[in-house]
This record gives structure tokens, sequence and C-alpha cells, in this order.
């Protein structure tokens, strides 16, 4: 294969069963595109998903796929990446799947730091089986199993990431292509665990619930683009930027010409930075937030191997053990 | 014990403390055992917890060794000679001695404090309660804190020597070298010369004691040489077997292997040998929960290498929905199931054979997978070579059931060569005129059923796989009523196709006619065996559980009364009247300890007397 395919090259003939305007369209679209542009090989690239809207994903994928179980996904992921290295190995998965049912598998994929892109689809509600209120829901949220709101806390992918060692966050939006098609591409170069959550919009069951900072007119006042090495700025004219409150130790915002605090610049290894960049509400943090790379885990255990997998020896040569007699 | 010159066979039981060291002694009495040249089976007995409060009870850790020359196959039902460090290893190991045992106590662990702790209002050693034993009390804690004086250690690294001064009494007693353990202890304490040069000396303290001290009660035991198979033997327990046999599987079907687990017992083992198999093409991945470790193993196998994974009961509890992802997707997994006793956490260190209705039946859908039990710790070794060919030949998960008992028992195994064992086969990629990649990765073949093992990186073959109801001929998701009928018609063959592959079932023992046939599965062939031998019983001992070998139902039906021996509940009876339509007679036992000889030598006479 040669490094002129296309978007289509990566569109499965698949019929795709999604809800008609949901979300995963649009990162379909954009992941199909990022393959090509990285210059995957759908030979070498393989998708594994567990259960969910999300988890249809490989189906509409033409690489290898596995669908697999609710929650399973990293695990199973692992297990594949351990046995081949090389492949390019993509984790789908939604806010249920990922922090729910299978929250210790991507805690500790995480902090092991498996080669693996996992894309979390992050829609605060569980679809498939019809809009209950999810691990990532915000309080108050009404669905069929909270007729008078959730009163559970939400929880964080970002901080969850972070807090268990995770060595590459990223956030976009399901509909932004030039952010998405970004921290794809960073995602795939990272050699170790990406996290890459997207805001994705269930338009059955959870429409809009990301509107306040989605909005093609409003993104310029709602949305911090972050880049490595450059100004933290936001606004149309880039006129704010973001300040560190050296009193309240967070993040403040700032007029870009009269701010008599330095507007920061993104370092994507700063992790006490990056923790409060995930925190911040408005405007909303997108890009690769954090990335701090450090030995995958699969080069790790093939590095700890004694023969890198490689049959040296054969059973017959140690099968008698260290004391074995004759009979005669 | 009988005064007798020569013995055809012996018990020795060691008892103490959780913290005596006694599993240590009782396997270096075992090494021992097995290189003078006799027969012999082991029964490590200890408590689930790692240090059990000293002195009590619950807190007594033994390992019995049955050795001689007539074929041993059990760890036997009554000690002849029992080494108890404490009043409460006494008091336990008791009810099983028989008149005339030989007890050797620590007679400095009778304190007083020792004494209450279990359970004891008077030293036994003072009055006649033991009066039909043969009792020698030595002061082994002090002898052996006496003979390591020279090498400055404290207190409590002295005393644990003390293990090693009985064993070097013990080795006195069956006239043993002592060079295999001194070797042992050359190469365990290679960094650590004090402890090593002062458990060398207790050893020798302690066989000299037996040598110069006036021990009128002990004479030395002569055991004959055992009449076995000529060929290299080793002593090997069921962990180590089931480790090579993993490995050999590997190096048969030239694939690598990628074992996953999570720590379990009595499954940890398992992961500690394989670990340090890693230059035998092995690699072992500690999930972080059993569901991991099976999806772990799950995962490698989609990409080409041997996924095996382990566990006890409740650990193939959580693996369950994984299984059926296997069974769905059609791809080779490799899963042990060391039993212990349940439900729930149950007995952890105890052994059962509780799980045959989980391997069997314990799934949602149905989702048949092949069963199959190993019989003794060597015949681990060949089950998972069995296991993972069938695994491979059919592209499906296969359920290997061992036990408690078998991990950690101890036997002679004549060696095999691992040319005699045909090489492991899957499925390649068939030529066709399809170009759909879909269709040809779930091309089956046709007498096992099993498809193309094909894994991601192969060129051109890109296809997806999952979960979901798949068609059967294409391969692609279908939710058509009629194709789900067809695929579970499907599974419901690939599982008794397995039939065909596997041997007919053989007589263990006996005439394949009768009144009684004794009926078993898994780490209860030894005392089975004996007891059918003992009472001219025909005896048939199952491998393959699921699919039952094809003419066990013809060969059942030749006798009139069916006796099925297990350690649980009746769940063997059970599949045999499911499967078989018999009505088969249930002998259970549930006390996690292994069958004796002779209660079952009275169950199958009871048997007889009612027919």
């Amino acid at each position: 294969m040669s490094s002129q395919l296309t978007a289509k090259d990566f569109a499965s003939s698949q019929e795709i069963r999604w809800c008609p305007g949901c979300g995963d369209y649009a990162i379909l679209k954009s992941m199909t595109k990022a393959l090509a542009d990285v210059g995957a090989r759908p030979d070498n690239t393989a998708f594994v998903s567990g259960i969910g809207c999300a988890a249809r994903f490989p189906y509409y994928v033409n690489t290898y796929g596995f669908h697999t179980i609710h929650g399973r996904a990293p695990a199973i992921a692992t297990g594949l990446k351990l046995a081949n290295p090389e492949l390019d190995v993509w984790v789908v998965t939604g806010d249920g799947d990922a922090l729910s049912i299978g929250g210790n598998h991507l805690i500790h994929t995480l902090r092991r730091n498996v080669g693996l892109k996992i894309l979390l689809f992050n829609n605060e509600v569980y679809g498939l089986t019809k809009g209950q209120y999810s691990p990532t829901s915000r309080l108050g949220t009404r669905t069929p199993s909270s007729p008078d709101g959730s009163f559970d806390v939400p929880i964080s992918a970002g901080q969850l990431a972070l807090g268990c060692g995770g060595r590459f966050f990223a956030r976009a939006i399901d509909t932004d292509k030039t952010g998405l098609a970004h921290v794809l591409e960073q995602a795939h170069a990272f050699d170790g665990s990406a996290l890459t959550e997207i805001y994705q919009n269930c338009i059955v069951y959870n429409k809009d619930v990301y509107a306040s900072f989605t909005d093609r007119k409003t993104a310029h006042d709602t949305q911090l683009h972050l880049r490595h090495g450059e100004p933290m700025l936001f606004g149309k004219d880039s006129e704010r930027g973001i300040a560190f409150d050296n009193e309240r130790y967070v993040l403040k915002i700032v007029d870009a010409s009269t701010a008599s605090d330095p507007i920061l610049i993104h370092d994507e290894t700063n992790e006490v930075i990056a923790r409060l960049l995930i925190a911040l509400d408005k405007p909303v943090a997108l890009g690769v937030i954090y990335r701090n790379p450090a030995v995958a885990y699969e080069t790790a255990f093939h590095a700890h191997h004694p023969s890198n997998m490689q049959r040296r020896r054969s059973v017959a040569d140690v099968i008698a053990g260290p004391n074995s007699w004759q009979v005669e | 014990m009988t005064k007798n010159p020569q013995l055809k066979s012996i018990v020795v039981r060691l008892a103490g403390d959780s913290g005596d060291g006694i599993q240590l002694m009782g396997s270096q009495f075992a090494v021992s055992t097995a290189l003078s040249g006799s027969d012999f089976a082991t029964f490590p007995d200890y408590p689930a917890e790692i240090r059990a409060p000293a002195g009590t009870t619950f807190g007594v850790s033994a390992y019995q060794i049955n050795l001689g020359d007539d074929p041993i196959t059990t760890p036997g039902d009554s000690p002849d000679v029992l080494v108890a460090f404490n009043p409460a290893a006494l008091k336990v190991s008791l009810p099983m001695l028989h008149p005339g045992t030989l007890i050797i106590v620590n007679n400095d662990g009778f304190s007083a404090r020792n004494l209450t702790k279990a359970g004891y209002d008077a030293n036994p050693l003072d009055d006649d309660s033991l009066s039909e034993y043969t009792v020698v009390a030595a002061d082994i804690g002090r002898l052996n804190l006496e003979s390591v004086a020279e090498f400055g250690l404290s207190k409590s690294d002295g005393g644990q020597c003390k293990n090693f001064w009985a064993l070097g009494l013990l080795f006195w007693m069956f006239d043993r070298s002592l060079d295999s353990a001194i070797g042992w202890l050359d190469r365990r304490l290679k960094n650590a010369p004090a402890m090593r040069d002062a458990n060398v000396a207790a050893l020798r303290a302690g066989h000299a004691y037996g040598e110069t001290s006036e021990l009128s009660a002990v004479e030395k035991v002569r055991v004959g040489e055992a009449q076995l198979e000529p060929g290299r033997y080793r002593s090997i327990t069921g962990s180590e077997a089931m480790a090579l046999g993993i490995a050999a599987a590997g190096e048969l079907a030239d694939r690598q292997v990628l074992f996953c687990s999570y720590p379990i017992t009595p499954s940890s083992p398992l992961l500690h040998r394989l670990a340090k198999l890693g230059e035998h093409g092995v690699g072992t991945f500690q999930a972080e929960d059993e569901i991991a470790a099976v999806g772990a193993a799950i995962g490698a196998s989609y990409g080409g290498m041997i996924g095996a994974t382990s566990s006890s009961g409740p650990g193939i509890a959580l693996k369950t929905e994984a299984l059926g992802l296997a069974v769905s997707a059609e791809l080779p997994l490799l899963v042990v199931n060391w039993q212990r006793g349940g439900p729930s956490t149950g007995l952890p260190t105890k052994t059962e054979q509780s799980d045959l209705y989980q391997a069997i039946y314990g799934r949602n859908g149905d989702t048949p997978i092949p069963v199959l039990a190993a019989a003794s710790a060597g015949d681990c070794f060949d089950t998972a070579i069995e296991a993972t060919r069938i695994a491979l030949r059919h592209m499906t998960p296969v359920i290997l059931l061992a036990d408690g008992y078998l991990s950690n028992a101890a036997e002679p195994w004549r060696i095999p060569d691992l040319s005699d064992y045909a090489p492991i086969e899957s499925h390649p990629v068939e030529a066709s005129d399809s170009s759909d990649p879909q269709r040809l990765a779930f091309a089956r073949d046709a007498s096992s059923l099993g498809r193309a093992w094909v894994t991601p990186g192969m060129p051109d073959l890109v296809h997806r796989i999952g979960g979901l109801e798949k068609d059967l001929s294409s391969g692609h998701i279908s939710y058509d009523p009629d194709n789900h009928q067809a695929m579970t018609d499907l599974r419901r063959k690939k599982l008794e196709s397995v039939a065909n592959f596997i041997p007919d079932q053989a007589m263990e023992f006996g005439d394949d006619k009768g009144d009684i046939v004794l009926v078993g599965w898994g780490s209860t062939r030894g005392p089975l065996y004996q007891a059918a031998r003992r009472t001219g019983t025909s005896f048939i001992h199952i491998r393959y559980l699921n699919p039952l070998p094809k003419n066990l139902g013809e060969l059942l039906s030749g006798f009139r009364s069916v006796v099925v021996a297990e350690m649980n509940d009746g769940q063997l009876s059970t599949v045999l009247r499911d499967k078989l339509g018999i009505q088969p007679t249930p002998l259970t036992k549930v006390t996690g300890q292994p069958f004796l000889i002779s209660e079952l030598v009275k169950a199958i006479e009871q048997e007889r007397s009612k027919l």
C-alpha cells in the first residue's frame, strides 16, 4: 500500500446505523480523514470497542476491528498491542463504557501507558439503553432513571486521566473538524496511552448539552484552543488570555493588552496547569492539554522479557528440572 | 508403626504452625524420596492465612506424603509417622492416626501457653491419652538453637532452622542422603551465607541426633524402590506440569503464548512458574482484575498469540462474559480453573471439584465450551497440550479443570519426550474465489468447524469480529432469525465435533462389564484407582467432560450400577444424567480434603451389598 490513500479508503461498506444527525458521523469522518492524512495502513490498524453507540465505530472503518463487551475494550486492546506492538490500535469508547463499567481498565491502561489511542465519545448520557444519566451527566440531569434530576457527582475524564498517571490527554468537539483532526493526529503520533475526550452531541437523549460552548457564533469566546509553546489567548481578536492567579492558585481570565500578570504559554508537560485547564469551564480548554511522554508499556514489556517474546529454548531443555533420576 | 525392616509403603505427616516451614520441609523430603527411587504422592494442607495466629488449631499447616514401592497414587489415608511441632498440630492430626503410629513431637512446643491455645487442659505428653501410639518427645527447639549458636543469628532467625533439624532426623530415619537438601540450601541462600550454614548445621544436627540418641522407639525405615516404567523421572507438582505444558503447547503450535492472570489462590503458582519460562516464547501479564486478564488473553489470541488465562472459581465467574465473546468471535483461548471450595470465597486453600456446572453450563446464551480435566499433577502437562490443541483446531475457548490439590501436590513423573507429540495446528486462510475478507475469515474447516485464524497485520484480510451475531456464511452482523438458529446449531455442532477427535473412553481398571463401575474425573483419580483395585471394581476416569467421549454411554451400559465419586454435591452425576440419560449413584465428599481410600472402599462395598 502506498501513501496516497484517502478518507474514502478507510470507510467501510457497512451501512451506518447511528441516528441521523448524531455527532458520531462527524467523528467518523474526521477519523477516516486523519487516518489517510497520517499515512495509516488498513492492514496495520485495528479499532477495538466495547458496548454503546460509539462502540459500533469499528464496523464503519475499513481496518481490522473488534467489537467486544461492555467496558473491556482497553483490556482486550492491551492484549492485542502486546501480541503485536507494530499495530496502530485505537480504542473507541463512551462515557458509560470507559468511565463507569470499564473504569478500572481505563485507569490501569493509562497508568501502564499502553500504546493505545483511546477515543472517549462523551455525550453525558447512556444512548444505546435509551437515555439514562451517565457518570459524566451534570447534577440535576433529568432522565428516565433520574426523573427528579441526577444527584451523582459527575466524573471528569481529564482529572481521572492525570490522577492515574496518564501521559496524554486531549479534547475536541465532534463537529470541529480542525480541532479534532489536530488531536487525532497528535494522538496517533504519541507513543503510549493517548486519551482523547470528544464532546459528542447525542441529538436524541441529550441534545445540545454542549451548546453553551460549541455554538460556532460564540466559539471564540467560549473555546480556548491550546497549542504547545503558544500563549493561551481567546476571543474574536485574541483580546483575552489566561493567566495564573498567584493568590488563589487558579487560572483567571485577563485582558491581553492590559494585564499585569503574564499570559500563560501553553506547556503540555506541566501537569499542574493541565489540571487547572481541565477544570476551566469558560472558556473550555481544547486541544492537547497534557502530553508528557514516558516509556510505553509494550516497549517495557518486551524490554523486560528475557528473549523479546521469542522462543530461544525448547521446553525439552528444562523439563527435567534440577533433580531427576533414571529408572531402568 | 510396624517395626518392619522393609515396608511396602509408609505415610508421613508433618504438622506445625503456618510459620514453621512445614511446606518447605515436606517438599525437601519429597525431593529426597524421589531421588531414593520410591513412588510417592504428597498433600500439602495449609490454612488460608499467611501467618495464622501461632499455636492455634486453625493455623496448623501440614504436609503429608505417602511413599513406597507399590504404585502410590494417594497421599495416604492414615499417617504411620507424625511429626508435630506443637500441641495444635498434634490435636488436629490425632483423628487421622491409627494405633501404633509413631508420633515425634517437639517437646519445647508443648508450653502451657501453646497447650491452652490448642484447647488442651493438660499436657497429653504427660498423661496416658497417647498410650496407643508410640511417642518420641525431642527438644527440637532447644537442640536446634544449640546447633546454630555459632552462626550469631538472632533467636528468631536461628529458630527458623528447626524445620531443617527435624528434616535431618527424618533423613536419618529413612536412610537418606543430605545432599539434595544441602544443594537446595546452597542455591536458595546463596546470598545469605550465615543462614545457609545454620540450616545445614541444623540438618546435620538432626541427623546426628537420630544416629547417636537412644531412640529405641524409632527404627530406621527402609522402603523399597518403586516398580516404575523405565525412563527418566522427576518430581513434579500440578502447577509446574501445567506451566511446562502450556509452554510446550506454544512450541508445538509454533506460536508465542501470552498468559494473562490476576492473583488468586490456588491459581497463582501457575503465573509464578510461567513468569520464569520467558525464553520459551511465553509472556506473562498480571492484569488489574480477572476480567482484564481474560480480556487481554482474548486480545492476544486476536493478535495471533496463544492467549491463556487461569483462575479459581470466583475469578472464572468474573471472566464468564468474556468467554462468551471468545465463543462468538471464534477465537482460541486456554482457561485453567484451579478449583477450590465454594461458594463465594469458600475455602480458598482447600480443594474441591465444584465448578463443573460452571464450566459446562455457566454462561448466558447457548454458549458451548469444551471442558477437560487433569487427573494428576503430571497429567496437567498433557491436558494443557490437549486443551490448546482443541482451542486452535476448533477456534474456541477451552476450559481446563484442575484443583487446589493438584496445584501443590507432587508425584514422580516420567519425563515425556516432546518429539512424541504431534504439532498443534490451526487453520490457514483458504484460497477462494471470494474477494470479501470477512467471508475468508469465517470460512470453516468442514470437520472441526474451526475458522481460519486471521490476525490484524495480515495483508488484504481486513475484517471485523465481535460479540454481535454474525451471518453464517459472510461473517457480517446479522439479526436474521433463521441465521441465529443456524449459528446456534453451528456452535453446538462445533462442540460435538470435538468428540470426533478425542480418544474413546478406556477402562482405567477392571472389566468393561459387571455389577458396579466407579466413575471419576479430575484429581480424584489416585484414591479412586486404589479403591477400585482393592475392591476389584471396574473404574472409568473421564478426561473429556464436554463433549463426553462418544462410547461412554455404551461403556456405562455394561454395568448395573454407575457410582460417580467426586468432591462436590453430585455435579458429574447430573451431567451424566443430562447427557446420557442414565441414573448414577453419587458418592460425594465436600470437606475440602481429598478422598480417603478407606471411605471409598466402604462406600463401594455398601453399594455392592444393595445390588
